[in-house]
């Protein structure tokens, strides 16, 4: 590997790991705040204990999230000086302001959590309310860098030297909002099924039932909020691809393996595109709906790869991912639907296939999570900055970052099992039925 | 002040209150770990007090150091990123450590020995870490190499000067968080740690004196430029000595029944690093690395100056009542401090 690969391996790596807490960092501190909101309206304890649980899960991952975001926001310096360069001068501001976020976050985090027992009810709840609010404002100033790295504005680059720079262009790029919506709903929507997940699995296991009843609550308001915000996302992805399709044609025409310009352009799902034949293998097409879906119109022309300079391609690859992501989305809102169905409609308990599938949703959505950051990034290559800069001419020129890469990559590792670990040990230790009868948590 | 002045000023501040808080936060760890054992007192337990709601917030006092750097002086960022990726990097494994396995501990009962030992040894040694990029900045470790500046490493590793920096930059710390801690034992009416603290600010205060002068001294030929502008600095370095003078002095101050005035010498020594870190900072001007970078070379363009003021004020404007409602409720409040006193209802 070269230089540019292990440092897109290294950073990539890195991102992975640190989105997964990152990720959970957003999405927890909502539920908690719906949980805090449910005691209010209910006066019902099992909410309260819900919020205090969580909010102790939630303490251990910001534990691993806020070091892992230290390193991934440095390594963009360490691994990138390139690309820090032209950021600095034109897309600095949300950078700065992402801090004020985090500020705010972890202000209120610790008044929330060692303070709690100090604060008035309407104080609580808004400590809760401004950790939520800094989660998500620290999420949408990020993503309005990554958005600017797709749909760069707010400056010119002349002979190498950046000038004429708009730094309120550059934030009020064209993706920006329609990204920030994605990355923000799509973390709410994984936050709830994660305590989807456990809680499905608890009413499988569980045989008390003041227990169960705890754990039927909180699935219920985790499918709600799951239900909810996987629809969202994917009214927001169609917007996402009909922005791709005005602004980043080519990614759209390799997420669909779309090779030839055309009106009435199908959708292609599953399979891989194979470059000689210029085909899309082993995929169903559904007739029309890539048009409809890029443009609203069935007869919409869709750009196809061949419109541009093969070595500006991006890696075709990507139209798997995309159908992971895709796929994850559609699976979580049929699955979130039915349930809602049999207890809405059917006025029924979930069945023990449906709790059984639950169990997997917020597995799912983190794969979901997951395949989209890595398709939006890998579908931008090969530029790191969107017709702007290369990708091999942003990366550092240090030697030994392989090295650096084994050892970070250990740390996350170590990481990762420690906090499953942890996790474990700390629930086991502060079983739930202790709480419930009236006795507080430990630590 | 042209727009580079401005921005390194701001950049100083910041520096200068992560490194104030940044040498509390890893010290405060350390002593949380050393008094866990001690059953006479209780300077671990509020050790730990302090540290639970607060690292999380000095941790983003580093990130901001790094976002600021590179919005202000982006034409830096290049070099400084190819230059510093393995100092850096291992500082990040450490903090990572430092602050993942502190959190682990909190919750699990389990290994808890290992992962506090761990926690507190790597936290103390970032410091030291910190302090040891100064030397490299000054000159006489950098060289060009197939295109790309390094820093010769082993040069570093072999000479005196990285040394007593780590020296000085572990005194510092220990030194910084124990008179902090004794100031907030003090608050807590916890005398037997307080005992402890200023037993320990009273040791180590000299340490840091020393070590101050022995980084001067052991300064390599290529950053003598630094150490002659010292010279023109020396009213400031006076003045930090006699600050110096006066928080040791407060030590010893009688208070009613008890011995010292911590708050005193907290104030007192803020203000004798204030002083040296201005001086010291004053005499490294122009240049970021000696000589091949200055301020000048690295800053921004004008817009995005003014924009990132701009985000300045506002931010400053939202977290300063946060930041009041903060100290209010983990400084200063009773009921917090000292909960045995103050029986809950």
């Amino acid at each position: 590997m070269d230089n540019v690969d292990m440092a897109r391996a290294f950073f990539g790596s890195s991102m992975a790991f640190h989105i997964i807490f990152a990720t959970l960092g957003v999405g927890i501190p909502l539920m908690i705040v719906f949980g805090e909101l449910m005691y209010q309206i209910k006066k019902d304890d099992h909410y309260k204990i819900m919020a205090k649980r969580w909010t102790r899960a939630l303490g251990i991952i910001l534990g691993v999230a806020i070091p892992s975001g230290t390193i991934v926001g440095v390594l963009l310096s360490l691994l990138w000086p390139g690309f820090m360069e032209i950021v600095g001068q034109v897309i600095a501001v949300p950078f700065q302001v992402e801090i004020w976020a985090f500020f705010l976050e972890a202000i209120f985090m610790s008044i929330y959590v060692f303070a709690a027992d100090r604060l008035s009810n309407l104080m609580r709840i808004i400590s809760v309310i401004f950790v939520a609010i800094g989660a998500t404002a620290s999420a949408v100033f990020i993503t309005n860098v990554h958005s600017w790295m797709n749909t760069p504005r707010g400056f010119d680059l002349v002979n190498g030297e950046v000038v004429n720079v708009d730094p309120w262009a550059a934030v009020f790029n064209p993706s920006f909002a329609v990204t920030a919506t994605h990355v923000v709903v799509s973390a709410y929507m994984t936050g709830a099924f994660i305590i989807a997940s456990i809680a499905a699995f608890q009413l499988l296991k569980n045989k008390n039932n003041n227990e169960k009843e705890y754990h039927r609550k909180a699935l219920f308001l985790s499918l709600m909020v799951g239900g909810l915000m996987s629809l969202t996302t994917a009214i927001n992805g169609h917007e996402t691809a009909q922005m791709l399709h005005e602004y980043q044609p080519e990614k759209l025409a390799a997420a669909e393996g779309l090779f030839e310009t055309t009106a009435y352009a199908p959708l292609a799902i599953g399979g891989y595109v194979d470059k000689e034949s210029e085909e899309v293998i082993g995929a169903v097409e559904i007739p029309w709906a890539l048009s409809f879906l890029a443009t609203n119109r069935f007869d919409g022309e869709v750009k196809g790869l061949n419109e541009f300079p093969k070595d500006t391609w991006p890696p075709l690859y990507i139209h798997i991912l995309f159908n992971i992501m895709v796929g994850v989305g559609t699976f979580l809102i049929i699955i979130s639907f039915v349930s809602l169905f049999y207890r809405f409609v059917l006025k029924k308990t979930y069945p023990r296939w449906l709790l059984w599938i639950l169990t997997t949703t917020g597995l799912f959505a983190m794969i979901g999570i997951q395949s989209g950051w890595i398709f939006s990034c890998t579908g931008r290559q090969p530029w790191t900055i969107y017709y702007i800069q290369k990708t091999e001419d942003a990366a550092t020129t240090s030697p030994g970052i392989g090295t650096l890469f084994v050892m970070f990559i250990s740390l996350y590792v170590l990481l990762l099992l420690l906090t499953m670990i942890i996790m474990l040990f700390y629930f086991r230790r502060n079983p739930l039925s202790k709480e419930l009868h009236g006795k507080g948590v430990n630590g | 002040m042209n727009e580079a002045y401005v921005a390194i000023s701001l950049l100083w501040i910041f520096i200068f209150i992560y490194s104030i808080a940044g040498a509390i936060d890893f010290g405060a760890g350390f002593w949380a770990f050393v008094f866990e054992k001690n059953e006479q007192t209780r300077a671990g337990v509020l050790a730990n007090k302090f540290l639970s709601p607060t690292w999380k917030i000095t941790n983003v006092f580093l990130v901001l150091i790094v976002i600021a750097f590179v919005g202000f002086f982006p034409r830096a960022t290049f070099m400084l990123g190819t230059l510093l990726l393995w100092p850096v990097c291992i500082i990040l494994i450490l903090l990572t450590v430092r602050s993942s396995f502190m959190v682990y501990a909190y919750s699990a009962k389990y290994f808890q020995r290992a992962l506090k030992t761990s926690s507190a040894i790597s936290g103390i040694l970032i410091p030291s870490l910190f302090i040891s990029v100064l030397p490299i900045t000054l000159g006489g470790f950098i060289e060009e190499q197939n295109g790309t500046m390094q820093i010769q490493f082993m040069t570093l590793l072999q000479s005196v000067t990285l040394y007593t920096h780590i020296g000085f930059g572990l005194t510092s710390a220990l030194y910084l968080s124990a008179l902090f801690l004794a100031d907030y034992a003090r608050e807590a009416r916890d005398n037997a740690a307080y005992i402890i603290y200023r037993k320990w600010a009273i040791i180590l205060g000299p340490l840091t004196l020393g070590f101050a002068v022995l980084v001067t001294e052991t300064m390599v030929e290529e950053a003598s430029w630094i150490v002659d502008r010292f010279r023109d600095n020396g009213l400031w370095f006076g003045l930090s000595i006699a600050a110096f003078i006066f928080a040791y002095i407060s030590l010893w101050i009688k208070k009613g029944d008890d011995i010292g005035h911590p708050r005193f010498a907290v104030v007192g020594c803020i203000l004798q690093y204030g002083l040296a870190s201005y001086a010291y900072g004053n005499a490294h001007m122009p240049y970021i690395i000696y000589p091949i970078l200055t301020i000048e070379q690295g800053v921004t363009n004008p817009e995005m100056f003014r924009s990132l003021l701009l985000s300045y004020s506002i931010g400053i404007v939202i977290l300063v009542p946060s930041f009041i409602l903060f100290w209010k409720l983990f400084l200063k409040d009773q009921k917090y401090l000292n909960p045995n006193e103050n029986p809950e209802e």
